[in-house]
């Protein structure tokens, strides 16, 4: 049997419950974690999970947990367009949105500052056909 | 002449001046005199969810400031997302007193400092509570006889709850409108589902999905066009129409239009007000067939 401890997994321990990643994700979301108790009704409802390699639910979940490496690599952070379906049928009052809103933010504060679009990666044909609407919201989103 | 100050936002100015004249046409049909509101600034198109990042409330405070010095207690906007986001951070401002102390020390330089004194109208809310859609009906002179009409609200008139000047699941504002205007709302359980929003920038195969989807559900209510409020649905649901038929051999091309131009037809006013130019689908066909318009 493979060690507990090799490269592919990560160590699940109650430190990382209390962790200064789950304090800044909730300070920044203005969120109580704990409260969700994973009834998937985000995920169900949710009209990007389609296009999102892991769910809203299990965002909540990883959250709690303290797992930001999984958190911020993933793609969900930055599919997740604010449509707030979840925060209005969450039965627990979780907002989900500024759950994801917290983790995007996070990865945009950092020195490296990991943008996941910047104004160059746009065409200046795009730039011209876009409505300003678009182009302000996506890059308001989506960059530091 | 009631008057009614107007934030038209940067899209109506721009690629939506079908938007744009379409409410100022169509609102001097209901003896509403819009005036615009003097140096608008953009409103921020979205609300930072983040509790402490109070620099992108900076936008919208800037426009509630400038409502104020023009004596007005309240101001309308039809673009949804201006709409949304302009509510979102008036009421956050008013909750927090901390984060409004904080704004208006940043920006010291503005005379008037803001206290929360500045209601945000949607133009459909105006509508339905103070024009009233009695009222409004009596001024039709083009009923909508015939058309069949599929009513998409999307996101931002009716989320968060916070915002919501109608149901929240099932909104039936603008079905009333078009009720009022003689025409035919038809069932659309897709009418507040995400169009995808912003991702027409990074992301635009999920638009052409959400396109497919909307719009293909509209088809199947036999729709004649899909009714909109906010000019980045407007874009989506029209532009990426290509998208969606690329993905989709089946799919059916349907016209996108604001409620305000069929306003503004129904209560006759000139052709101007629709500036059916600026579509990707072109109205004109399915409005002709409807005998709505004359082919030129």
């Amino acid at each position: 049997m493979a060690p507990a401890t090799s490269s592919a997994s990560v160590r699940l321990t109650s430190a990382r419950l209390t962790s200064p990643f789950v304090a800044k994700i909730e300070k920044l979301s203005a969120q109580n974690l704990q409260a969700c108790y994973q009834c998937g009704k985000c995920s169900a409802g949710c009209p990007m999970a389609a296009h999102m390699d892991i769910l809203p639910n299990q965002v909540i979940r990883l959250s709690q947990l303290g797992m930001h490496e999984r958190l911020l690599a993933s793609k969900a952070i930055w599919i997740c367009v604010s449509c707030m379906t979840c925060n209005t049928r969450c039965p627990k009052g979780v907002r989900i949105a500024e759950t994801f809103e917290a983790l995007r933010e996070t990865k945009l504060r950092t020195a490296e500052r990991e943008d996941y679009l910047s104004l160059s990666d746009i065409s200046p044909e795009a730039r011209a056909a876009l409505p300003p609407i678009a182009l302000i919201s996506a890059l308001r989103k989506l960059s530091s | 002449m009631t008057k009614l100050t107007y934030y038209p936002g940067c899209t109506l100015k721009n690629h939506a001046r079908n938007f744009d004249v379409s409410t100022v046409s169509s609102m001097g049909s209901l003896d509403v005199e819009i005036e615009e509101l003097p140096r608008w600034n953009c409103c921020g198109t979205v609300h930072c969810l983040s509790s402490e990042n109070i620099i992108n409330r900076l936008a919208p405070v800037t426009n509630l400031i400038r409502v104020k010095e023009m004596g007005s207690s309240e101001f309308m906007t039809g673009c949804a997302m201006c709409y949304n986001t302009l509510k979102r951070a008036n009421l956050d401002v008013k909750k927090r007193a901390d984060v409004l102390d904080t704004i208006n020390d940043f920006i010291y330089q503005e005379e008037t400092k803001y206290a929360g004194e500045v209601d945000v109208l949607h133009l459909l809310e105006y509508l339905r509570d103070r024009v009233t859609f009695e009222k409004l009906a009596a001024k039709v002179k083009k009923p909508l006889t015939g058309l069949k009409v599929a009513c998409y609200y999307g996101c931002l008139l009716v989320r968060p709850k916070e915002v919501a000047f109608d149901d929240v699941e099932n909104p039936v504002v603008m079905e009333d409108l078009i009720v009022a205007l003689g025409g035919i709302p038809v069932p659309f359980p897709m009418k507040a589902d995400c169009c995808g929003a912003y991702h027409t920038v990074s992301n635009p195969e999920i638009i052409a999905d959400r396109t497919n989807k909307i719009m293909g559900s509209a088809a199947e209510e036999e729709a004649d066009l899909v009714l909109v409020s906010c000019p980045l649905c407007a874009y989506n649901l029209d532009f990426r129409q290509v998208d969606a038929k690329q993905l989709n051999p089946d799919f059916k091309h349907l016209p996108v239009l604001y409620f305000t131009q069929l306003m503004a037809l129904a209560f006759g006013c000139d052709e101007s007000a629709l500036r059916f130019d600026l579509h990707h689908i072109d109205p004109t066909p399915v409005l002709t067939g409807r005998g709505l318009m004359n082919l030129v």
